[in-house]
């Protein structure tokens, strides 16, 4: 295997960490303002993710910074072309980044209340504008032969693709309330179990016509290069096992089937996409691949050899942390921060 | 309006409000780490209360910090594609290992020693935060590793139409780093100091007998701090400076608003700058003594913008090659200006809170609280002079601002984005300022009980 290919399974890797975590992430936030009522309460549910959120966060960080790094020329199309998208997004990181912190320093109810819909809509607009990128990866863009993607803003919002910001909107969110199931105790925890019902109708309801539409839009699930339908099939099979393990009680059990449903569905995209990475409507020859797209063999040299080191040392010690924070919280915890 | 134009504007907008907030974390992660440490040998209480108390302050700018770098990193690809797809080879890997290096060390850490006090040992939380104070400072270096290419281009060569990474250890080696990398991180130390002392001198001249020794204690380690900061900042400073005579004469020429070739060369300590005609209309100057400043003798000569524009043609053809004088001139007198009052200040105030005496000296402790924001006003100054000193390159000698920027943003869309960064960044500031003075004027057993 090349080094191109190595780091096109490393990104997928990246974002694969990235979408599962901060998959949670976003979705405890958006279900903040429905299953928690009292501010004890929603301190609960923030600091689920209080000692964690930002260490998730670099990993969104360093898939744009791996993808600057191994594949420069996808990192400058996309952000420049999908700008007003991706500022969008960053309204969003941005607000919600900072809410954790200041929610916390002020009593006054009105003060939290503005917060917690800022913790909200953060978590909302970045969940859903990530979906509606990949589906654009996924269905490709008019890609010119400079490589650039001069469309704008609107063909971006079609319908497919914000199809797809819906798809990943409830997946995220199905995936923070299996989260809060296992770190949730007292009132919050059950209202969070009633809603996860309706949630994991939705998603797969959701999740099961955009698999058709991706069928007849896209050559995602029947890629020449790597297959995208055998992760496809397995990504719906842990939809359906979420429902299954949710429905027996098993909750440690629900959060993981969650977990592979984002693993998978991010292996989907990746394997149907290879070796492009972003898809020209225009002329295949307009297409960016992890060759032409790709750094020099000098530079993924390099860059390997850092990822090879520290890769494992950051699992290592992003998975302690798990451990130490791994007790249940309630509204009348003492360990509340947030 | 210019995309170009407006796309400058608006990465000098996030870069100024992310370097006002992150030079506190860098500073003070290490200074809390320092405190958290005496906690842990002296076994005194009253360290852990100075911990917490002083985190408070840290991690209100370290949200802002890490918000703003985002935006930082989108914006390389946001507005300036084609320097992305020109620099990426190279620009791309100190970006992803700050990422994989430090991001993730601090930010992992952070949470934990936020959350971390009853469930880890006294040893490991502090422990926890050296790696964050550890993890930020190491951020600070990849991305002047970055940084400093775009200054002094060392281990590459052009190839495919791009600049490509030959020599890893080069880029990590180019002595710029090792110029701008303790400076800022001394510039942190200092801006750290400051800020507590700020706050510490305002709890100070309230009076109150249940928190002087708390203020005292804080006021003594901060002022040693803050000194260190200062002298170390300002000696540093000044090896880049002649450093820079070297690497990039033209960015020392328009910093000193040098127009002719001198020798030995004059300094100039206040000037009115006449870009267009190439002049100073006028000016006090102290002879021979800019030769000491750049080679520490009388004799040296040094080329004024004049020449040094003829040998920019004569290297890359025709073309402005000055950068904006008046910008670069002023804020280098701001920067060393502040920078040697800093020194005074802090001198002062490690003198008297030694002696024990820091309490009476009122009008001292007045002038502190507003002082605390000097070295921030520096170290912006100091950034203004890097950046706009590279003018007209983005990356020195290899590719103009004009050529870096995004052909596919329309200014419209760039109005928006600067527009909502704008309004985001100003409540933002609002906000985290005013927490910060409300949780810094605020008694120490109180945040104590609402912890964090």
């Amino acid at each position: 295997m090349d080094l191109n290919t190595l780091w096109f399974i490393l990104l997928t890797v990246l974002f694969c960490g990235f979408f599962f975590l901060e998959g949670f992430d976003y979705g405890v936030g958006i279900l903040l303002p429905f299953v928690a009522r009292t501010d004890g309460e929603r301190r609960a549910v923030i600091n689920t993710i209080g000692p964690v959120w930002d260490g998730n966060e670099v990993w969104m960080i360093t898939a744009g910074g791996a993808m600057f790094a191994a594949f420069p020329h996808m990192y400058a199309t996309l952000f420049s072309g999908f700008y007003v998208a991706l500022v969008f997004m960053l309204i969003g990181l941005i607000i919600r980044g900072v809410s954790f912190e200041f929610r916390s320093k002020r009593e006054d109810p009105r003060w939290r209340k503005t917060w917690d819909w800022a913790i909200f809509f953060g978590s909302l607009l970045p969940a859903l504008l990530w979906g509606v990128a990949v589906s654009n990866l996924m269905r490709g863009v008019a890609i010119e032969a400079d490589l650039n993607y001069y469309g704008g803003l609107l063909p971006l919002l079609n319908p497919y693709s914000l199809f797809g910001g819906l798809v990943f909107l409830a997946l995220f969110t199905i995936h923070g309330a299996a989260f809060l199931g296992i770190k949730l105790k007292g009132k919050v925890h059950q209202r969070v179990k009633s809603f996860t019902r309706v949630l994991w109708i939705a998603a797969v309801v959701l999740a099961v016509a955009f698999l058709v539409w991706t069928y007849l839009a896209t050559d995602i699930l029947n890629n020449p290069g790597w297959d995208g339908l055998i992760p496809a099939i397995l990504a719906a099979v842990s939809l359906l096992a979420y429902g299954l393990f949710y429905w027996m009680g098993k909750e440690g059990w629900t959060f993981i089937a969650g977990g592979l449903v984002i693993i998978l569905a991010t292996v989907m995209v990746f394997s149907g996409l290879f070796p492009r990475l972003m898809i020209s409507t225009l002329d295949p020859a307009n297409s960016l691949d992890i060759y032409n797209a790709a750094s020099s063999p000098y530079t993924l040299r390099v860059i390997t050899i850092v990822a090879a080191i520290f890769v494992p040392i950051v699992l290592a010690y992003q998975g302690w942390t798990y451990w130490i924070f791994r007790k249940r919280l309630s509204a009348d915890s003492p360990e509340l921060h947030y | 309006m210019d995309p170009v134009i407006l796309s400058r504007w608006q990465f000098a907008i996030t870069t100024i409000f992310h370097f006002f907030f992150v030079p506190v974390t860098l500073g003070l992660s290490i200074f809390l780490a320092i405190l958290e440490t005496k906690y842990v040998t002296s076994g005194e209480e009253i360290y852990k209360r100075m911990t917490k108390f002083w985190g408070k302050i840290f991690l209100i700018n370290f949200a802002i910090g890490v918000v703003t770098g985002i935006v930082q990193e989108f914006h390389f690809g946001l507005n300036w594609s084609e320097y992305a797809r020109f620099m990426g080879d190279i620009f791309g890997a100190p970006l992803a290992i700050e990422g994989l290096m430090a991001f993730f060390l601090e930010s992992t850490f952070i949470g934990v020693w936020i959350f971390g006090w009853d469930k880890l040992s006294k040893k490991a939380h502090a422990g926890v935060m050296w790696l964050v104070a550890i993890g930020s400072n190491l951020s600070a270096l990849w991305i002047l590793v970055a940084n400093s290419f775009m200054q002094n281009p060392v281990g590459y060569a052009i190839r495919n139409g791009r600049a490509e990474m030959t020599d890893f250890w080069a880029l990590l080696g180019n002595p710029n780093v090792w110029h701008q990398f303790p400076h800022v991180i001394t510039a942190g130390i200092a801006i750290g100091g400051f800020l507590i002392m700020a706050f510490s001198a305002w709890h100070l001249l309230q009076n109150k007998a249940e928190t002087r020794d708390f203020f005292t204690r804080s006021f003594r380690r901060a002022s040693t701090y803050a000194l260190i900061g200062a002298l170390l900042v300002g000696l540093i400073g000044h090896a880049q400076g002649q450093f820079l005579a070297k690497s990039q004469p033209l960015k020392v020429a328009a910093m000193e608003g040098h127009w002719e070739t001198e020798q030995p060369a004059s300094f100039s300590v206040i000037a009115i700058i006449d870009q267009e005609n190439m002049e100073n209309t006028w000016e006090i100057k102290i002879p021979k003594f800019l030769s000491l400043m750049l080679f520490n003798d009388l004799t040296t000569g040094f080329p004024g913008l004049r020449e040094l524009q003829e040998e920019e043609i004569a290297k890359h053809g025709p073309g402005e090659y000055i950068p904006p004088v008046t910008i670069s001139y002023w804020s280098s007198r701001t920067m060393i200006g502040i920078g040697l009052l800093m020194i005074l200040v802090a001198a002062l105030a490690v003198w008297w809170s030694q002696r024990g005496v820091i309490a009476e000296r009122r009008w001292f402790l007045r002038i502190l609280i507003p002082a605390g924001l000097l070295p921030t006003v520096a170290s912006i100054a100091g950034w203004l002079v890097a950046e706009t000193g590279r003018w007209p390159w983005i990356v020195h000698g290899l590719q103009k601002i004009e050529d870096a920027v995004s052909p596919t943003i329309t200014p419209g869309s760039i109005i928006f984005s600067m527009t909502t960064f704008l309004v985001l960044y100003t409540i933002l500031g609002v906000v985290g300022v005013a927490l910060m003075i409300k949780y810094g004027t605020s008694e120490p057993a109180l945040a104590e009980e609402k912890g964090e």
